[in-house]
């Protein structure tokens, strides 16, 4: 057994905001101790509400930024505490795609340049090798080779986000960062990106760290799940074990708050009261505790900590308790029982 | 049964048939709606499906007479509660507008203003469509908004008004707006994505709270989404649209049991759970309006698709519980 290609241990970001020369601020535990590992060409879905700290995870993975604490090995190289050669040398080999390929592709440069570019900078091959091997990754990815020369605007938002899925692939990376990368697309030019990921990862042998809201879609993509609830992980493990049998609440609400062609006529469950806060001083106890029906009095007193439930690893004191199914207990009351004479 | 089959169009809210949207020229023709034929019961919940580009929002926006130059409104017939709109002079009907119909968006941070609290900008609302009672007086409209705020279900109403947009999360910014606009008790409510930009846990609450507006205040709700999985939970009938024109209807549970149309079909397949296998897709993208076929607009995307579908644009057939534009449609399940 190899090492795994990414392997996270307590990685922890501070920021301190609203400090200036008088005032301290306040510490924003925008990560606050994640562990988790990632295989080579495998897929670890990351799920979570705004604010929880997805997008600080994945600057901590792309070498943007330096963690506060906790190791990050990359390939048994330990990014949080490397030398700017050894990052520079790491870099490229973790990629990134965005959520809005709107935004994401600079609408004054050709598609051929915008894939060219990674190449250039990382001073490989020269100019008509660089353009062979846009044009081949246009190929790919599934555009046509007269697509080189056009701008960003000639295309459809599912065409543009092919393009940053192929500019991401340039420099071969064994791991992509994909920040919500269809939630801007329509349901049928999803399909279609999905599919675009699950076979360049076949051919390619890349690993996705795969960041979205949307549980319907981690779970068509993902091979394990990350559910993180302001800074911390809360349940993670296979995707099929999280998703047959959700063991922390949130994670339970999250699924029951996701709409579904399955639960119908009028079941809209509020699974959920509040919306998660954001900046947080650190306070005993757990910290769903305040949205959580089935806090007790030892949720206040006492943070829990992760354990193991079959495969599945869960950061709640009432985990072994909860029952198997999900829809009469946590997706609350049904909106209206009656919708009148439908059939 | 009133609710459940094909609505006559007597007793209906909003009735309007073959509106068109043009933004072209007389002799360069850009439609962004053709034909559409939309119809919106009392206190009834219709969700309009479709890709972007396929004129849901544009629909809408026709019934409040908001589109922009250089796009042209022409309409067989728009009524709204058995009111003619298309004689009406452009005042009445902005009136009319602002009063009986509220609408919602997709950001609630870019619909608010930025420089005003939120009690500034409802009592706004209140001063323009609220009851006469209300308009003169500033205690009942202090009153009003607290209520409205209430209804909406913001916690700490009083301390809210004094907030500013900056100040509140999504999910509250969009009850703010849903607050300003029932302001005017409108009988109808355009969402035009009112949960999109939202997470799923604070959508799950939205939509539970449109629901609940409808109930309670009898209000019909037109949802304007590209998810069908919202519509399947909330709507009480569907309205599926294609590059401008409507290609099916049907009441929400028999639509999403039996599509009749390929393109709803293919939209359902989609969305199907199936972990770690290729999706069904939909090949290629909609149609920009000024590439439209003579025949089928769905037809180069449509695996069923035979001539006929590339010749002849098939017509929008109403039959049981719904409407199909499918020269082959779907037997229903």
């Amino acid at each position: 057994m190899s090492s795994p290609l990414l392997e996270v241990r307590d990685l922890a970001r501070h920021y301190r905001v609203g400090a200036g020369y008088f005032a301290k601020g306040t510490l924003v535990r925008a990560l606050d101790g994640v562990s988790f590992s990632l295989d080579a060409g495998r897929t670890l879905g990351v799920v979570g509400e705004s604010g929880c700290g997805k997008s600080t995870l994945a600057r901590q993975v792309t070498m943007i930024e330096t963690p506060t604490s906790g190791s990050l090995m990359f390939d048994g190289r330990d990014v949080a505490r490397a030398e700017k050669g050894t990052l520079r040398m790491l870099r490229p080999q973790v990629q990134m795609v965005f959520q809005n390929p709107y935004a994401s592709l600079d609408p004054r440069r050709t598609i051929g340049a915008i894939l060219a570019e990674p190449l250039a900078i990382q001073r490989r091959g020269n100019a008509r090798d660089r353009r062979d091997a846009a044009l081949a990754m246009l190929a790919r990815v599934g555009l046509r080779a007269e697509h080189y020369r056009r701008y960003p605007h000639m295309f459809s938002g599912g065409q543009r986000q092919r393009i940053a899925v192929a500019r991401a692939l340039m420099l071969a990376p064994r791991l992509i960062v994909a920040d919500e990368p269809i939630a801007a697309l329509d349901v049928s030019t999803q399909a279609q990106v999905l599919n675009l990921l699950l076979d360049m990862q076949k051919a390619f042998g890349v690993a996705y760290l795969f960041i979205a809201h949307d549980l319907a879609v981690v779970r068509r993509i993902a091979s394990d799940v990350l559910v993180m609830y302001l800074g911390k992980a809360v349940e993670q493990g296979p995707a099929r074990s999280v998703f047959a049998q959700p063991r922390h609440p949130y994670t339970r609400a999250l699924l029951a708050s996701t709409p579904s062609l399955r639960r119908r006529r009028g079941q809209v469950a509020i699974a959920m009261r509040g919306e998660a806060p954001s900046a947080l001083p650190r306070t005993a106890g757990c910290s769903f505790r305040s949205r959580c029906a089935h806090a007790i009095g030892r949720c206040a007193t006492e943070t829990p900590p992760m354990h193991s439930v079959d495969d599945v690893r869960v950061a709640c004191h009432r985990a072994y308790e909860l029952p198997d199914t999900i829809d009469s207990f946590d997706a609350g009351v049904p909106l209206r029982h009656d919708r009148g004479p439908t059939s | 049964m009133s609710g459940s089959s094909v609505r006559d169009s007597i007793d209906d809210l909003v009735d309007i048939a073959g509106l068109h949207v043009d933004f072209g020229t007389p002799s360069r023709p850009l439609p962004a709606v053709e034909g559409v034929d939309l119809s919106i019961g009392a206190a009834e919940i219709v969700g309009l499906v479709g890709e972007s580009g396929s004129g849901k929002t544009m629909t809408a926006l026709a019934l409040l007479d908001l589109v922009d130059f250089p796009g042209r409104i022409v309409a067989k017939r728009m009524a709204f509660a058995g009111r003619d709109l298309v004689p009406m002079r452009a005042t009445d009907r902005r009136a009319l507008a602002g009063r009986d119909i509220g609408m919602i968006f997709q950001d609630p941070h870019a619909s608010l203003d930025p420089c005003y609290t939120v009690g500034y900008q409802l009592d706004e609302a209140i001063r323009l469509h609220g009851s006469a009672h209300e308009r003169s007086n500033t205690g009942m409209r202090r009153e009003r908004a607290l209520a409205l705020l209430r209804d909406v279900d913001v916690p700490d109403p009083s301390v809210r008004l004094s907030a500013y947009p900056h100040q509140l999360s999504g999910g509250m910014a969009q009850r703010v707006m849903i607050a300003i606009a029932i302001a005017g008790r409108p009988r109808l409510l355009i969402a035009d994505e009112p949960t999109t930009a939202l997470d799923v846990t604070v959508q799950a609450q939205v939509l539970a709270l449109l629901t609940r507006l409808r109930d309670e205040l009898r209000m019909a709700i037109l949802l304007i989404t590209h998810d069908l999985a919202v519509v399947a939970e909330v709507a009480d009938r569907v309205v599926v649209m294609y590059a401008g024109q409507v290609v099916e209807t049907g009441n929400v549970p028999a639509l999403f049991d039996g599509p009749r149309h390929p393109y709803t079909r293919a939209l359902l397949d989609a969305l199907a759970i199936d972990e770690h296998e290729r999706l069904p897709t939909i090949a290629g993208i909609v149609p920009a309006p000024n590439e439209r076929a003579r025949g089928c607009l769905f037809a180069p995307r449509c695996t069923r698709a035979a001539q006929r579908c590339e010749d002849e644009r098939p017509a929008l057939v109403r039959g049981q519980g719904g409407s199909v534009r499918c020269h082959f449609p779907l037997r229903s399940e």
